[in-house]
């Protein structure tokens, strides 16, 4: 993971870890922190609390969004104080979830924008001057534009790959396909590590290919608090507690000193969540059935 | 069939009549987009109750959920296990929900107006808020796109307000043009049509206006006109919202909310 980060990030780019409360790599995210990378652009639909962490530890100077918060929680304090009151610092491009998808599908499509029925008679346009309207070539019909977004890097965790980096990942999809093929440069985390053939047997399954894949990390455990779906379940405890933690910025710089700094990477992450923690997030067991893609010569 | 078990107002929640009063509201319809915390709750009350065949959507890329357990966050594996398709999010807001698909839309508000106009996204000034909130999320594209859209919150004089700060998702816009412009405009969304709050439910009249039609057991229009900030419309017949029934209950406490997150 540090040679990934170290090789494909660097001060002053977009970086979107994206997953929709599903498959985030907090691996990436506090190896990012660790290597004090400095004066990135975060986007993501939901910057989650990776996000919060991430803007607590300084790596932040703008964020690309639509929805912030901690699902079920509250809010991300540590974006709070830097984006209430007089003293906001951290820049703000907001969306809303559909913008946000549109503007990957843009990018990863190589067009100049993405039209959506979103915004009318809103106030988000005025907020973010990036979404304009246009006429239909076709009609009077009104639209929404949206910009196309093209990360420098996109890092996007799922249950396997092989080593090419071809990607395979079942549960919720969010956008991850778009962010990946929108962004300049790939970096997949996975749980496990398979072989081709494991891959090419079921190839529907395939969201990423290898072919605009840079780095492949195995990192199990690696989006934990998040999940990752029949390997582990959401750490709500973690979510929960960490409002507390957030809303107090001593608090939080003792959090990153002992859990991001304070180790070495998501190896001793692991073990010092320890083994209970970790089986009690285990899942029991429900099997897709599976089909058979026949065998043509 | 004998009448339900009659529960007095002391034995229940503000929190579980709303969620009882949204359920009941989703009687007849058959495709609704689901939101966190009381909305999750309240539709999974009512497919148990008075709309057994819907079908939950949930923003995160599921049609057709079966959730075992009540999620904290509205993208937990529970929706996944089971569910009839799992989606990209391009699809589920592209062809679901723009597509015109999701009969009703269920959207939280921290302000909202007499129009059913909504804020989400800050309290003051943009630029500089005193308090950040979430920001649209699909709730913008819910408005606009579902083809009704029910508000379940907490009503107060800060939250039922003259002006919102920021209209995050459009509900009847200036009262009787709304329909009209959303007309024109070309959008398959009628509004809102349902407000449910801690203290009775509203719909709107011809006019687009938030006309108070109910209130909770035990809450007078005193209670409600201190807790808003405009002169509400109260219908002809206002009547009580009939009490949570002891079988409501028993599900909210006992299947959906057992750890009472939402309902205490």
């Amino acid at each position: 993971m540090a040679e990934a980060i170290a090789g494909s990030v660097h001060d002053g780019d977009t970086v979107a870890i994206e997953g929709f409360t599903h498959l985030i790599s907090f691996a990436a995210g506090h190896e990012i922190i660790r290597q004090h990378k400095r004066d990135l652009t975060l986007a993501r639909l939901t910057p989650d609390l990776i996000y919060d962490q991430m803007v607590g530890a300084g790596v932040a100077r703008k964020l690309i969004f639509s929805w912030l918060g901690n699902p079920g929680v509250g809010g991300l304090h540590a974006v709070r104080r830097v984006t209430e009151g007089a003293s906001a610092s951290l820049e703000l491009e907001e969306y809303s979830h559909f913008g946000m998808v549109g503007r990957y599908t843009a990018g990863a499509m190589n067009l100049p924008f993405f039209p959506l029925r979103s915004y009318f008679e809103t106030d988000l346009p005025v907020a973010n001057p990036l979404i304009r309207p246009i006429r239909s070539p076709y009609g009077d019909d009104l639209v929404y534009a949206v910009p196309p977004l093209e990360p420098d890097v996109a890092i996007i965790h799922a249950q396997r790959a092989d080593e090419q980096g071809n990607t395979q990942i079942w549960g919720l999809l969010g956008c991850q396909k778009e962010a990946a093929f929108a962004a300049q440069r790939v970096i997949v985390v996975v749980e496990e590590l398979v072989s081709e053939d494991v891959i090419r047997a079921d190839p529907n399954r395939t969201v990423i290919p290898g072919l605009i894949v840079e780095a492949v990390v195995v990192e199990p455990f690696g989006a934990h608090p998040s999940y990752a779906q029949g390997h582990y379940d959401r750490d709500n405890r973690f979510y929960i507690e960490w409002d507390a933690i957030s809303r107090d910025a001593d608090l939080l710089e003792q959090w990153l000193d002992e859990w991001v700094y304070g180790v070495a990477g998501r190896a001793e992450y692991r073990d010092k969540l320890g083994d209970e923690r970790l089986d009690a997030l285990r899942p029991g067991s429900s099997p897709s059935g599976s089909v058979d893609y026949g065998d043509y010569r | 069939m004998s009448p339900p078990e009659p529960v007095e107002a002391a034995d229940f929640s503000a929190s579980e009549m709303m969620i009882v009063a949204a359920a009941r509201e989703l009687a007849g319809r058959h495709v609704c987009f689901v939101g966190v915390g009381l909305p999750n709750i309240a539709v999974n009350l009512a497919k148990l109750t008075v709309a057994t065949d819907l079908e939950l959507v949930y923003e995160a890329g599921v049609f057709g959920a079966r959730p075992a357990r009540l999620p904290l966050s509205i993208g937990d594996p529970t929706i996944v296990t089971r569910a009839t398709a799992v989606t990209s999010m391009f699809e589920l807001f592209g062809f679901y929900l723009q597509g015109g698909l999701i009969d009703v839309g269920f959207l939280g508000a921290a302000q909202i107006d007499r129009f059913g106009n909504i804020n989400s996204t800050v309290i003051g000034d943009y630029a500089h808020p005193t308090t950040r909130l979430p920001g649209s999320g699909g709730a913008c594209e819910i408005a606009i796109n579902a083809r009704e859209v029910f508000v379940i919150m907490r009503q107060s004089r800060r939250s039922f307000v003259q002006r919102i700060d920021f209209r995050t998702s459009p509900g009847n816009l200036g009262g009787a043009d709304g329909a009209r412009i959303r007309r024109e405009q070309g959008w398959l969304g009628a509004g809102p049509s349902v407000v449910i709050t801690d203290l009775g439910v509203y719909h709107f009249d011809a006019g687009g206006v938030m006309r108070l039609d109910s209130l909770h057991p035990g809450v007078t229009l005193e209670d409600v006109q201190g807790k808003m900030a405009w002169q509400p419309a109260v219908a002809d017949r206002l009547i009580e919202t009939a009490p949570p029934t002891a079988e409501e209950l028993r599900l909210v406490r006992d299947v959906l909310d057992t750890e009472g997150i939402y309902t205490r």
